[in-house]
């Protein structure tokens, strides 16, 4: 086993394990914002220890669905996180064009989400389901436009390519600005935080993710709990890899600096959801235009003032 | 290469998109602001040496542009009493995919253009400033009301005092100042017509002023 593939397995352990606290810490911001102590940072890790513990019902009106999508959401989510270079050039898993698969794959949880939940038979969760196909079909062109971009500053399609972009060349700081900023609204809308969708929300009308998962209970439940979690993440960790400037890290700096990126992103998303409501749905598909703008204007800055292709 | 140049740069353009998008008056007041706001820092950022002129410039700037023109606006958008909703000819999404394509001709505009580089961060300039003006005619063009047209015309503004600021043209303070100051006097006339367009006729939708003239006609006949 080299240095890169034993730093790479210490960190896509550390993101199993580290990845409940995220929902916990943007929790924490939003009760520090209302004033409020808030429930402690490891509530989801409890959450999850007592739904595991309890049985799962599924409804006699399903078909059976129900019961295979939160093993293909994990599972889907868990081979995606394979492909993420953590702590080093590129993951062991690695090939060529894998940043798409490693989209698709994001993409496939959602369609056995979606799946599930239309197996319930429940109107809301059709709603819920509804919403999020039609919000995630046009993230797809921002996510699409972000991976352009990355493509053409690299020069190459893996994963990897996270591993040499960032602020490294300074030729490219106002398009690489510009396309975080488009990776962050992106961020938002997949994860279901606030200008796309309210967590917190318990009333069926306005939900979208929350909607879709009324029906699973138990160790399901508590399966897209932990999915959740994991996705947000994933993104967040590509979100911070991008911005980390390219170059040889020491380990344990990169750690470091890694941890306080996925840190202050994740305190980031709780400060966007402590100031801002809920955008209503017809402002969404907007904001995914405005997030695709943003990234096609960082690829002309990009191909015309920065020196582009590679 | 200027690092604080090009974040300010980035977060012109960002605000030139928002300004497309946005959908409530307040809102577009804010966005001008801070197109002010980062106007008045650029001299500074750009500036190698920075001399008491130029903190002169970016204060009076400032001043004005960030705070007493937003000011003005907002007082003249509760004394008229204008719906917070913008109306617009052109929707959110198209108004965003023109202003983008809007961009990618200042853009290559910029390219093809090769201007002479006085310093190497400001390479951008160019097509930024083309992007904020362009932006600035788009929404004279596409928003209804009086006060958005003001807005526009802020925003066309700030483009050109971009381009000037950020291609340091020697004496570039005089001429600013200049536009400053038409700029000023441009508003406050506007802010008054506002107003009096609004008592004279309940509303300040520049699109009804076509009426007026068919209106004259009638009483005539």
């Amino acid at each position: 086993m080299t240095n890169n593939t034993l730093y790479w397995t210490i960190w896509f352990a550390a993101s199993l394990i580290l990845s409940p606290l995220l929902p916990g810490i943007i929790n924490k911001v939003k009760a520090f914002f209302a004033g409020r102590k808030g429930p402690s940072v490891l509530q989801l890790y409890y959450d999850l220890f007592k739904l595991l513990r309890k049985e799962s019902i599924v409804s006699t009106t399903s078909g059976g669905v129900i019961r295979l999508a939160p093993a293909i959401i994990l599972g889907t989510l868990l081979t995606a996180a394979l492909f993420l270079p953590y702590g080093a050039k590129y993951s062991p898993f690695t090939f060529t064009g894998d940043v798409i698969f490693f989209f698709y794959l994001l993409g496939t949880s959602r369609v056995a989400m979606i799946f599930g939940a239309l197996d319930t038979g429940s109107s809301f969760e059709g709603m819920g389901a509804s919403r999020e196909a039609h919000f995630a079909a046009l993230a797809e062109a921002a996510i699409f436009a972000v991976i352009g971009f990355l493509a053409l500053t690299t020069g190459h399609s893996e994963t990897g390519m996270l591993s040499d972009t960032g602020f490294s060349d300074i030729r490219h700081l106002t398009s690489t600005l510009l396309c975080a900023a488009a990776f962050f609204l992106v961020l938002l809308v997949e994860n279901c935080r606030v200008p796309a969708d309210d967590p917190d929300t318990h009333l069926e009308l306005t939900m979208i993710h929350e909607a879709m998962v009324l029906d699973y209970a138990g160790p399901d439940l508590a399966g897209i709990f932990y999915a959740g979690a994991l996705k947000l993440w994933l993104f967040i960790s590509f979100f911070v890899m991008f911005l980390i400037p390219a170059g040889s890290w020491e380990f344990g700096l990169y750690s470091a600096v890694f941890g306080a990126g996925v840190l202050l992103t994740t305190v980031a998303v709780g400060c966007v959801e402590s100031c801002m409501a809920r955008y209503r749905f017809l402002k969404v598909p907007q904001m995914l235009a405005g997030a695709l703008c943003i990234a096609l204007l960082a690829v002309f800055c990009l191909t015309f003032f920065e020196g582009g292709l590679k | 290469m200027n690092v604080q140049v090009e974040i300010l740069m980035a977060f012109f353009l960002l605000s030139c998109l928002m300004l497309a998008a946005c959908s409530r008056m307040l809102h577009c007041i804010r966005i001008v602001a801070l197109q002010g706001l980062l106007l008045g820092l650029m001299p500074l950022a750009a500036a190698e040496h920075i001399h008491m002129h130029q903190i002169g410039a970016a204060f009076l700037n400032i001043s004005l542009k960030a705070v007493l023109l937003p000011l003005l606006l907002k007082a003249a958008m509760h004394k008229a009493q204008v719906k917070r909703e913008l109306e617009p000819l052109v929707g959110y999404a198209a108004s965003l995919l023109i202003v983008l394509g809007g961009m990618f001709i200042s853009f290559w505009l910029g390219r093809k253009l090769n201007l002479p580089e006085n310093a190497g961060a400001l390479r951008l300039a160019v097509p930024v400033a083309f992007s904020v003006v362009l932006t600035g005619l788009f929404i004279i063009m596409a928003r209804k009301k009086a006060i958005t047209q003001v807005i526009g015309f802020l925003t066309f503004e700030n483009g050109i005092a971009l381009f000037g600021s950020a291609m340091m043209i020697e004496c570039g303070l005089a001429v600013e100042l200049g536009i400053l100051l038409d700029v000023f006097v441009l508003v406050f006339i506007m802010g008054i017509a506002v107003m009096r367009i609004n008592s004279a006729f309940e509303h300040i939708d520049s699109d009804k002023l076509n009426l007026l003239e068919e209106q004259t006609h009638g009483a005539a006949k």
